[in-house]
């Protein structure tokens, strides 16, 4: 996939935010956020509601002026611009399409504003009323059409005006799900075509993995790690992140003995101690986090063998059978719940596991993500 | 059987309630236009009613049309129905220029300021209009509140001839009817998707041309629902123009006034009322046009 190729090369970066700050009186919003986004980057910004990615992406836009901090865009201080100075454009949640006018009046209006000549007007829109595949509907008021067809006139309308950036506020949000992921990619297809930055805001994680180059995953107003989404995913810097994304099991415990980039943690919750890789040097006694994704614990009623993965005995809790494959609650003897997914590759080759079955989950060291913080 | 009968039931009663608003126009709005329209077309006689009948015993018609004849051959009532359209026009743009912003002001503040500022729109209603408009009187009288504080102040010497002008009537007429004009405004600028200023706004508006291209157009209808709503009422004053405005303030509610109860000319007064009404006919006929426009557009 095109999208998840990390583009962000360039020397200096195309998008910057500098030590930024948004106060609504004594709540603070975006709290010192600095980020560098490169040119022509599919950049997500994924966050529960609440968390400020919605007014960091409206102090991009110029909607909204930050308390302190600089953005700067291709180089220019852009943040004393007022919206329509900005070589910025914005896709709204609502899509804010302009009930009164028709497609074609919709898509034309930010030409019009520049003072484009009639002519090239008339085959920018029809240009990109293609693009989206809307040529037959240019004639039409917004309300004559369906949620995916408004979604894609609030896009053209964006994009029309040739913007260096562009925003967008929960793009699919409000498309269903069969909708939603053919959009996905036509978005992709798109931001592929035309080279245009895109800077998506969303809370759907799902949406953010398949989109972006990029991720930062934002609480309260601060970003808690920015990654590709292998990264965030398989690398999370902190609980916070590897909690949001995705499902994980997490054990608390202190470091036993640590050194040759390894760590055993004695944790309650497991009743064994665990191992974990880290080249970080971390004294004895340290509290830690041992963080297993469901996919990557296996699943035995058997032992198993190999002595260097940490293996926990428990006994089947619930399971969940969805044809691809099986989700398994494993009660430990400490009484903690883990999660475990595992495909269903074969067809009875040996008795699928049951309710109360005594079973043996273990994974390798290098499966276990060590956390700090 | 016993539902078929509770059926019919059903369908009288489903007819009944349909009928009652227009039993109710029938009844308060028909039958006195035609009493009215009857009158107009009769002479006036000292007796009782003063008027002609429109049958004379023979059942021979005598209606005329020499009222209707005379109001537009006399320059007095001519000159009279300008003076007021031009009136309420005027009073109706200010009102507009005046209740747009406040209006807007309302839509956009805070939810707890809203309805303070709502409940401050709407008290004025909770005392008569009567009342407050005595009170305008003892405001820009000679020797009222107005004219007492700028002497004390020192800014005139002598009191402004405020009350009894026309800049009185305009007064009360824009004071009495600008909630008429807020509140359908504001009705319309609330429910307003505030995104789509930004989006003009992103796309390279100016806040000026935002307003016009976005904001204005899709606030068109309540503009015309409040226009209309101080223009009609404004057209057809009595009271202001009789307890504010000077003795040459002819507006047509005034003169509709004088020709029933000081010169009895009831059909002569009658004429005067069925031209104001049809010269509010035509801007009723136009909101219904711009109505049904409206929600043409919309399906």
């Amino acid at each position: 996939m095109t999208g998840n190729t990390n583009k962000n090369t360039g020397s200096h970066p195309f998008i910057e935010l500098k030590d930024l700050s948004k106060h609504f009186g004594d709540f603070v919003a975006v709290d010192t956020v600095n980020l560098q986004i490169g040119r022509g980057e599919l950049f997500s910004i994924l966050g529960a509601s609440g968390c400020g990615k919605t007014t960091l992406l409206r102090m991009m836009a110029g909607f909204e002026t930050p308390t302190s901090g600089r953005i700067f865009i291709d180089g220019v201080d852009v943040t004393d611009q007022a919206p329509y100075q900005r070589p910025v454009n914005m896709m709204f949640q609502s899509y804010a399409i302009f009930p009164h006018m028709t497609v074609e009046k919709n898509v034309a209006y930010g030409l019009e504003k520049d003072r484009v000549s009639k002519g090239e007007i008339k085959t920018r829109v029809s240009e990109i009323l293609e693009l989206v595949q809307l040529t037959r509907f240019s004639k039409r008021k917004p309300n004559q059409l369906s949620g995916g067809e408004r979604q894609r006139v609030a896009l053209a309308r964006a994009l029309v005006k040739r913007p260096k950036v562009l925003l967008l506020d929960e793009p699919l949000a409000a498309l269903d799900k069969k909708l939603r992921e053919h959009t996905q990619f036509e978005l992709m297809n798109i931001q592929d075509e035309l080279g245009i930055t895109f800077v998506v805001v969303t809370h759907d994680q799902e949406e953010a993995m398949i989109l972006s180059s990029r991720i930062a995953v934002m609480e309260k107003g601060r970003f808690e790690q920015v990654g590709t989404p292998k990264e965030v995913y398989e690398y999370p810097d902190n609980r916070f992140v590897a909690d949001f994304i995705g499902t994980i099991n997490m054990f608390e415990g202190t470091v036993e003995t640590a050194g040759d980039g390894s760590i055993s943690v004695a944790s309650d919750e497991a009743g064994a101690p665990l191992t974990g890789l880290t080249d970080r040097i971390m004294e004895n006694g340290v509290k830690v986090c041992i963080a297993v994704r469901p996919e990557k614990i296996f699943i035995s009623q058997h032992e198993p063998e190999n002595q260097e993965d940490t293996c926990l005995p428990g006994v089947v809790e619930d399971l969940g059978y969805f044809g691809n494959l099986s989700l398994y609650r494993i009660r430990l003897d400490s009484g903690k719940i883990v999660q475990v997914s595992a495909q269903n590759r074969r067809r009875s080759a040996e008795r699928f596991l049951e309710w109360d079955d005594r079973v043996f989950i273990s994974w390798p060291p290098r499966s276990a993500i060590v956390l700090t913080e | 059987m016993s539902a078929g009968t509770d059926k019919g039931r059903d369908m009288l009663w489903q007819r009944f309630t349909v009928a009652i608003p227009y039993i109710w126009l029938l009844i308060f709005f028909l039958a006195p236009f035609a009493i009215i329209l009857k009158i107009s077309t009769a002479d006036p006689i000292i007796a009782q009613p003063p008027f002609t009948p429109t049958f004379d015993d023979g059942g021979a018609l005598l209606a005329t049309a020499d009222n209707y004849k005379f109001l537009l051959t006399d320059k007095l009532y001519i000159i009279t129905y300008l003076k007021s359209v031009s009136m309420a026009a005027t009073a109706t743009i200010l009102c507009l220029l005046l209740g747009f912003p406040m209006a807007y002001g309302i839509a956009r503040a805070g939810s707890a300021a809203r309805s303070i500022l709502l409940l401050l729109v709407i008290l004025p209603f909770w005392i008569s209009f009567l009342l407050r408009v005595y009170a305008w009187m003892g405001l820009l009288n000679n020797h009222g509140v107005i004219n007492n504080f700028l002497m004390w102040l020192g800014i005139i010497d002598a009191p402004l001839q405020l009350i009894y002008t026309d800049f009185a009537i305009y007064i009360g007429l824009v004071y009495s009817y600008l909630p008429f004009m807020i509140l359908p405004l504001y009705a319309i600028l609330e429910r307003m998707d505030l995104d789509l200023v930004d989006a003009a706004l992103d796309l390279g508006a100016r806040p000026s041309q935002a307003f016009w291209d976005v904001t204005w157009p899709l606030a068109r209808p309540g503009v015309i629902a409040g226009c209309l709503l101080v223009f009609i009422p404004a057209m057809g004053e009595y009271v202001i123009p009789y307890l504010l405005g000077g003795p040459e303030a002819l507006m047509i509610g005034r003169v509709l006034f004088d020709e029933f109860f000081v010169n009895r000319d009831w059909p002569l007064a009658s004429s005067v009322a069925i031209v104001l009404l049809m010269m509010l006919v035509v801007p009723i006929v136009f909101l219904q046009r711009s109505q049904a426009k409206d929600a043409g557009g919309a399906a």
